[in-house]
Formats: C-alpha cells, sequence, structure tokens
C-alpha cells in the first residue's frame, strides 16, 4: 500500500487514472477525522488531499467563500469569524466521538454532509453548498455548480456530492454559502421533562414565530454528564436564540410564557452547552458502547428509544433538531455481534434513516452502517455510482457493500 | 433560432396505436387527441416557442403514472412532464412526437403535519395552494415565486424556483424534504420524507432542479415554517446603480439578511409606478425594497440600521412603510413589474442570470451599450440581495427580425453573466432557452458527467429530451470505460 500525495489536480488526475489502470482502489484522506465514519476502508492505496489546501477566494459581502478541499475547518472558521460570518450549518467535530485525531477540513465536512445543531433552522452542509471542482473515478477533473448563491444551471451535482462520502468523486475546490454570524445567543433550559413531553415541548417551540436555532433534550443521565452547571439537575430541554439583542431579549421573555417556564443561559454556557451537544460529548466516553445516529419524523423520536429499550437495556439516548436526531448509545455486549442493527432498524422502519456512527471495526465491516434501501432505490443508487466511478475504485465499500 | 430534435416518423407513423394504447390505461378524457384541445398544451411561459404534442394524457393517480411511463417506455415514446406551464425557459415545451404528461388533476393537500412542521401534497397544487392549506395553523410554505398563484409545486421542485424571500429562507431545494417519483421505466421510488437528510446518496437534492429529466415526481413534502409575527418594509431611491449596489453590500456586511432585497432600474420602476401607482419616486435611477421581518422589536432596530446604511450610501429618498397596506403597496409594484414592463411594449423576454454582486454596476454599464448594439431596450428587475438579475427585453414580435435580436441581446447578457463570474440562470431554469448556452459555463466533461447521471434514471432518454443539455445523450458510449495504462507520467508522484 502507497500513501499518494498528489501536489496538484494534475497529479491527482493521473494518480486515479493510474488506480483505474491497474484495477487498484484508493481511500481518499482529507485531514483524517472521519476514518473510522461508515464501513472500514479496504483499498490498495490512500490518496492524501493535504496538497489540496487554501482559501482560494473570500469575499463577505458576497456571501460566498471558495477553499481547497483540505482546508483546515479551524483556519476557515477563524478567517470568517474575523468577519463576523459562519458556516450556518454549524459542522461539528467528531473527533472525540469517533476516537480519531487530525484535523476536520472542508472537503470532508462537505462530503459527510455534517450538520450540528442548527440544522432545523438553517439546513446541514448540503444546503450551503454552492459549487465545486472534483475528479471522477475515471480520472477527469470536472466541475458543476457555481460560485454565487443562486444557481440552477444544471442538475444539483453538489447535492449528491455532499453525503457521497467521496464514492462518487474526488472534491478539490469548493464553493459555500456563508452567512453573517448572530450577534448574540442565549439560551433557555426547562428541567424534569419526560421525553414525550420534552419533545411536544420542542416542537411547541419550533412552531412559534419565536425563530429558535436549535432544539434539543437530554435525559437526566445524558444531563449529567454535561459541564454546564445550569444542566446539573436532572433532564434538560434545551432552547437557543439568536440575533439582534433586543429581538433575543424579547423572544426569550414570549418563549418562557408560551412555555411557562426557562432558565436563561448566558452566552458563554450558551456556546459551551452546544458545542457539547453537535460534538455527542453526553455518549462519549462510558465504556464499550456502539453509538447510533438515527433521523426520523421529529415527533416520533422519544416512541423509537422506547421501542428500543424495550428490546436492548443498554439504551441510553439524547435528542437534537427537536426530535429529528436521535443519538442511542448501547453496550457493546447488549448491541450483539450487529452493534444491534436488527432491533435499531426494525425500530425505526421506513420512516427516516439510521447510521451506525461509531462500533468496533469487525461491526462496521459485516453490517450495513448506512440506511439500506428498497430495491429499486438500491440499484438506481448503484447506477449513479457506476456514472461517476464505474471500477467503484474511490472509497469502495465506504458506504455500502460492492459499491 | 433553436432547433429541438428530429421528430421520429416512425413514432408519428404509430400514433394512432399509441393513442389506442394509453386510452387502455386511462380511459375517459384522461387522452386528449383532439388537435384543438391539444392547442391549449402547446407552450409554456416562454411563449416564442410553440409545438403541438402527438396526445396529452392527464393521470389522476401514480398508479396511473406508473403505466403510462411503462407503457412509453416499452414503446420507445418520448414523454414531457407538465405543471402548471409557467416555466420561462421552455421545460414543459412539447414534442411533435411526445407524449405530453399533465399533472393537473395531482390536486390534493394529502396531509397538513403540524408536530413535524411538513405538508405532504400531490404535484399539481399551486404554490400559493400549499400556504392556503396551512396558514390557519399559523404557517406557511417560504419559496413564494412571483407567478405562485399559477405555478404548481411539481414544477417548482423541477425548476428548483426562487422568490423575493429566498435569500432569507432558501429556494425550493431547501424547503422539500421528500418526494415519491416514478421512473421512466415505471419504477416507483420514495426519497426523503418526513425527517431530515438522506441515508444514502441525497438523490432528492438532485432531483430538484433536475427540470423534468429524471423522474415524473408524483408527491411532494414541504417543511412548512410558522409566519413571522410582522414585516417592515423601507423603499429607497438612489441617484446611482452602483450607490444602490454599494448599499446592498453594507446591509449584508452589517450582518442583516433582509427578509427580502429587491431592486429596480429607472424604466422598471416608471413602468411599475404608472401600473401600480404605489408612490415610487420617479427621479431615481435606482429603486430597492428592503423587508425586515421578524418580532417587532427586531424588525424596528433592523429597520433603523437599513435606513443607516441607505443615508450613508447617498440615498436620496427613503420611506419606511406605516402599516400593513402600506407594506403591500411597496410591493405591489415589484410584484407587478413583468406585467407593467409588459405595457411599455408589445412583447418582452425576461432573462435571468446570477452575478457576482460587486459586478452589478458593470454589468449595468454593459447591458446599456448592447442596448444601442441591438436596437432594443431594457427595463432590470434584480434580486439584490442573491445578485439574481430579471433584465426584461422589450421587443415586438410583429416586427420581422425583432424577436431573434431580442434572444440575441439575451444571450449576449447570458454571457456577459457567466464572463463576469455568475451563471446563466438563477432561478428559471435552463431549459431548451439556455440550452445552447451552456457550454459557457461547462466544459464536455462537465456535460458529459452530467448526462451520465441522466443515463442513470432514464437511459433510453426518452423523458424531457432536447432540453437543457446540448446534444442528445447516448448512454451506451458514454457507459464505457478508457484505460490508457502505461501512458500515464504517475511515477513521478511523491510515494510514502
Ligand atoms: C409571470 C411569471 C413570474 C414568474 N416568477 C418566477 C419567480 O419569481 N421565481 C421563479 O423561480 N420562477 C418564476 N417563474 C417561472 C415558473 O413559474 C417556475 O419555473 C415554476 O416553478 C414552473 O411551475 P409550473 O407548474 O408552471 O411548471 P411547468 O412550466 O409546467 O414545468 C416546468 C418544468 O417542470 C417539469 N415538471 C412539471 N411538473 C413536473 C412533475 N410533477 N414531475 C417532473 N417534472 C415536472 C416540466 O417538464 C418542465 O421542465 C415565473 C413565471 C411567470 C410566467
Amino acid at each position: 500500500m502507497a500513501v499518494l500525495r498528489p501536489a496538484d489536480t494534475t497529479q491527482l488526475e493521473e494518480a486515479v487514472t493510474a488506480a483505474l489502470a491497474k484495477d487498484e482502489t484508493l481511500e481518499i484522506l482529507g485531514g483524517g477525522s472521519k476514518r473510522a465514519l461508515g464501513r472500514p476502508p479496504r483499498t490498495d492505496h490512500v490518496l492524501d488531499l493535504g496538497a489540496f489546501d487554501g482559501i482560494v477566494d473570500y469575499e463577505p459581502a458576497e456571501l460566498v467563500l471558495t477553499a481547497r478541499a483540505a482546508t483546515p475547518m479551524a483556519r476557515l472558521v477563524a478567517q470568517l469569524d474575523a468577519r463576523g460570518q459562519m458556516l450556518a450549518f454549524e459542522p461539528p467535530d467528531w473527533r472525540d466521538l469517533l476516537g480519531t485525531g487530525g484535523e476536520p477540513t472542508l472537503g470532508g465536512t462537505v462530503a459527510c454532509n455534517l450538520a450540528g445543531p442548527r440544522r432545523v433552522r438553517a439546513g446541514a452542509a448540503r444546503d450551503h453548498f454552492l459549487g465545486f471542482s472534483a475528479v471522477n473515478g475515471r480520472g477527469e477533473e470536472w466541475k458543476a455548480g457555481g460560485r454565487v448563491v443562486k444557481n440552477v444551471t444544471g442538475y444539483d451535482m453538489g447535492k449528491l456530492q455532499a453525503g457521497a462520502y467521496g464514492t462518487l468523486s474526488v472534491l478539490t475546490e469548493l464553493s459555500v454559502r456563508v452567512l453573517p454570524r448572530p450577534e448574540t445567543t442565549c439560551s433557555l433550559v426547562m428541567q424534569g421533562l419526560g421525553d414525550e413531553a420534552a419533545v411536544a415541548t420542542l416542537a411547541s417551540a419550533l412552531n412559534s414565530p419565536h425563530e429558535v436555532s436549535a432544539a434539543a433534550h437530554l435525559p437526566a443521565g445524558a444531563a449529567a454528564r454535561s459541564k454546564v452547571a445550569a444542566l446539573s439537575g436532572g433532564a434538560a430541554t434545551v432552547l437557543r436564540l439568536e440575533g439582534p439583542r433586543p429581538s433575543v431579549d424579547y423572544r426569550a421573555a414570549a418563549l418562557q410564557s408560551l412555555l411557562g417556564a426557562g432558565e436563561r443561559l448566558n452566552d458563554r454556557n450558551s456556546s459551551a452547552l452546544w458545542n457539547e451537544i453537535g460534538a455527542v460529548r453526553a455518549l462519549v466516553g462510558e465504556g464499550e458502547r456502539v453509538i447510533w445516529r438515527l433521523c426520523p419524523p421529529p415527533s416520533t423520536a422519544p416512541a423509537l428509544l422506547r421501542r428500543v429499550e424495550a428490546r436492548l437495556a443498554s439504551a441510553e439516548g439524547f435528542y437534537d433538531w427537536g426530535g429529528g436526531l436521535l443519538w442511542l448509545a448501547l453496550d457493546e455486549r447488549d448491541a450483539g455481534p450487529d452493534g444491534g442493527a436488527t432491533v435499531v432498524r426494525a425500530a425505526l422502519g421506513e420512516a427516516g434513516h439510521a447510521t451506525l456512527i461509531c462500533a468496533p471495526e469487525a461491526v462496521r465491516a459485516v453490517g450495513p452502517v448506512f440506511q439500506p434501501a428498497q430495491p429499486a432505490l438500491a440499484a438506481l443508487a448503484r447506477r449513479v455510482k457506476a456514472g461517476f466511478d464505474p471500477k467503484a475504485i474511490l472509497n469502495p465499500g465506504r458506504m455500502q457493500q460492492g459499491m | 433560432m433553436l432547433r429541438m430534435p428530429m421528430p421520429d416518423d416512425a413514432v408519428l407513423a404509430r400514433r394512432a396505436a399509441i393513442v389506442a394504447g394509453l386510452r387502455e390505461i386511462l380511459p375517459g378524457e384522461g387522452v386528449i387527441d383532439d388537435e384543438l384541445e391539444r392547442r391549449a398544451y402547446e407552450s409554456d411561459g416562454l411563449t416564442a416557442y410553440r409545438t403541438l404534442p402527438m396526445v396529452v394524457v392527464l393521470p389522476e393517480t401514480t398508479a396511473d403514472v406508473v403505466a403510462i411511463l411503462r407503457y412509453c417506455n416499452a414503446a420507445g415514446v418520448k414523454v414531457v412532464p407538465r405543471g402548471a406551464g409557467t416555466s420561462l425557459s421552455g421545460g414543459a415545451l412539447p414534442l411533435e412526437d411526445g407524449v405530453l404528461l399533465g399533472l393537473g388533476k395531482f390536486k390534493r393537500i394529502l396531509e397538513v403535519d403540524v408536530a413535524n412542521r411538513c405538508a405532504v401534497v400531490q404535484p399539481g397544487v399551486t404554490n400559493l395552494g400549499i400556504t392556503h392549506a396551512v396558514q390557519d395553523a399559523g404557517f406557511y410554505y417560504a419559496p413564494d415565486p412571483s407567478s405562485q398563484i399559477a405555478c404548481t409545486i411539481g414544477g417548482n421542485v423541477a425548476e428548483n424556483s426562487g422568490g423575493v424571500h429566498c435569500l432569507k429562507y432558501g429556494l425550493t431545494t431547501n424547503n422539500v424534504i421528500g418526494i415519491e417519483m416514478v421512473t421512466m421505466a415505471g419504477e416507483v421510488v420514495r426519497l426523503g420524507g418526513k425527517h431530515f437528510d438522506s441515508g444514502d446518496y441525497d438523490l432528492l437534492g438532485v432531483m430538484v432542479g433536475s427540470e423534468g429529466l429524471l423522474g415524473v415526481v408524483t408527491e411532494v413534502t414541504v417543511r412548512i415554517l410558522p409566519k413571522p409575527p410582522g414585516a417592515r418594509a423601507l423603499l429607497i431611491g438612489f441617484p446611482t446603480i452602483e450607490g444602490a449596489g454599494e448599499c446592498v453590500a453594507a446591509v449584508i456586511g452589517a450582518g442583516i439578511i433582509p427578509g427580502g432585497m429587491e431592486m429596480m432600474d429607472r424604466l422598471a420602476a416608471e413602468a411599475a409606478e404608472a401600473f401600480v401607482h404605489a408612490g415610487y419616486p420617479l427621479d431615481a435611477e435606482a429603486l430597492l425594497i428592503v423587508e425586515l421581518d421578524g418580532c417587532g422589536a427586531e424588525v424596528d432596530h433592523l429597520i433603523e440600521a437599513v435606513e443607516t446604511i441607505a443615508g450613508r450610501h447617498g440615498a436620496t429618498t427613503c420611506r419606511i412603510s406605516r402599516s400593513e397596506e402600506e407594506r403591500l403597496l411597496f410591493w405591489a409594484g415589484r410584484k407587478a413589474a413583468f406585467p407593467a414592463v409588459g405595457r411599455l411594449s408589445p412583447d418582452y423576454y425576461c432573462m435571468d442570470g446570477t452575478i457576482p454582486r460587486k459586478r452589478l454596476g458593470d454589468v449595468l454599464a454593459r447591458m446599456k451599450q448592447m442596448e444601442a448594439l441591438h436596437g432594443l431596450r431594457v427595463a432590470n428587475v434584480f434580486h439584490a440581495g442573491d445578485g439574481n438579475l430579471h433584465p426584461l427585453i422589450l421587443y415586438d414580435a410583429n416586427n420581422p427580425g425583432e424577436l431573434e435580436r431580442a434572444e440575441e441581446f439575451g444571450n449576449d447578457i447570458l454571457r456577459l453573466c457567466v464572463e463576469v463570474g455568475g451563471v446563466l440562470t438563477g432561478e428559471h431554469g435552463v431549459g431548451v432557452e439556455k440550452r445552447d448556452l451552456m457550454d459557457t459555463m461547462f466544459d464536455k466533461v462537465d456535460l458529459d458527467q452530467q448526462q451520465r447521471l441522466k443515463c442513470a434514471f432514464d437511459p433510453g432518454n426518452l423523458l424531457n429530451p432536447g432540453k437543457v443539455f446540448p446534444q442528445l445523450c447516448r448512454c451506451a458510449e458514454l457507459g464505457r470505460v478508457h484505460v490508457h495504462a502505461g501512458q500515464t507520467r504517475f511515477p513521478d508522484l511523491p510515494r510514502f
């Protein structure tokens, strides 16, 4: 196995062309921080994109930033921060969750379609991805989209690349939409609610006109592991408001009276709390556990957790995105050799999707890690893959076996 | 002039049999064979182009659509999907040898799910119809194309339509969370649902904006949003377009994303004023409408901030709406800008490029020079926040050659948009209109890659062919893998 380090797009095209000619497979590597995500890579070579680093163009007033794929997120976020802007999808840092090191990069973040707590209001990486250059599995450089915020010229190929985990093309340069960072943030905490009541409360808040930008519920166990002191008193239901100060003050008061409760967290505690939630801190480091990420219709999440708990006693979870994201941890032994897949997928049924985020390599290598598709859809996805990477040399098997 | 693929004589010769075959699937009025009745479908919003469809079918259920597509796929007959026919790019232009598949009978709201903030509707429901169905619960559907009374959500999905509120609330693609679709082979596929994101490839994301080339959408789940408690607007006049452009940049630079931010040039503003008497200042070279929405505290705070910024950028007039009626009056002129401009001239041609906003001044100046060159006038309406231009070219189709000149002018404008770093279309789609300009933005490899996606969905190239791509795709050829072993300079690559 070799680690290939193309210095530019021409060398990258050559590397892919050579692999294609020799029937060799490539693992696409940005900063390596999400290497443990998905099915374990078993490739002939590693394609390290480290040289594709740097911001190409950033004009705050145009709300567009273009950077090379391996640009570290930390540097990018710092640049945006200096100009009072942000990536609105709030990319979370999953390094502790995945037990990996390395620097998260823009390419990896978009390729995995990450999104943090603000997903519920602002969308995921896919919603802010405007255009890109890439090299496909034929070793050809191609591009789609543009560097403006509004564009419908041709198929929206960016949507397909976001969440394809590098199985369709090697992204080399990406343009993303950026937005102003809110002037102030505040969070409201309500304590002691059961899951059903909590998710209903999150729904009333999200259904109110008060522009809630994050909505989560931590049952007692998860809340107890927070470093934010205000969460120490049992189950915590939390809402976030962002915007100009007079607006945030007004809406916080309005929500408190609508919900009849809610203790205000200050700016610092508020950011600490949402970083913890995005990073799934509540479920990390509690022994040998597998961790699932479930996206059900939001209102059905508590019942879904109950169904899993009924079959697997070790189940523990918490809710983000108003219930639209359920993080679930299971003791490895309780989960069994399939990581609990049979139980979890049966509990979820057809509505939504479940991804096995953390599990021993052996478990991720055997069962489906991503949501298995119905036959017609699975066949369509296979044809789509073949259109980009006909010999399946880019991150083969990372998402689905044999693809 | 635009050329469509040559009709297939063999299909035309089988016309009677095809009509009979379709009648077996859809008995009664679902199959339209009569020439006069077919005429009603001969064009969409791009009225310069007309083609009489071979036959029109109006299915009522997904099962009907499945049966029709299976039949056409087996018989090698082309199909053009159609919603309300308001496309401005000719996306729903029929084919002489094709079946026009109208979704007008898919009119039901299937479910309003408040707990999950979404609504499930059939594709023939109008854009505004969704808001009507959810407004009693305090919600609305955010993307609001000016055609919202007429256009369908199925058409919006196909075109990834936008509206004046898209800067803050996103385009169709950011507000559609699920669809049911039927492939040309007649397979029913569900993508997304009431949940967030996709657990596998985001095929929903690529279906939105696919202009009816990848599948027929038979059900749509949209995200609905709580109605903002209030909104106020500013009507601001500037002595120069550049001043207005700089004001827009400064508003965004100050961290404000308004609910809507629209610009009109002098000609468009004059036409709108004459049409609706909104009280637009007539001495301004550029008119800006900025709308702030949200709670009262936020709206008041931001109105003040925008007013200050406008003053600093040389605004000559600045009115702030004091009532809901006045706010709507500010908008009335903008919303009626197309028909208003239509009164200045027998015909107008609406363009739709996007540019980086900082190039606005140059682009409008170059457009002025082009007016002289082409001997035609242009009025400009502009989604200022996101750089999406709508130049309206005035012409008279009764004057021989004038339509062609208008089209050439339009093409020059779009080339200019691409030249300054923008794109051919911001929201109206490529359709047939911009099809032959695709190579100004994309090279052959880019277009081949797009075509391979088409092959994955519709290998026979029977669904809406002749749209979007300058060349029909040949899937067998595109699918071949050419491997040039030994020719690579690969050994130079640093190895570890
Ligand atoms: C006065 C006016 C103002 C407009 N303003 C705006 C605006 O502000 N913003 C904007 O974005 N657009 C605007 N448009 C353009 C147009 O209204 C939109 O593109 C709209 O989405 C088209 O919807 P429709 O139902 O009329 O679709 P049609 O015109 O019937 O079809 C459009 C395309 O969609 C395909 N299609 C339709 N239904 C389906 C389906 N169920 N499955 C698969 N494919 C389908 C067709 O094949 C075609 O390619 C305007 C048009 C007019 C006439």
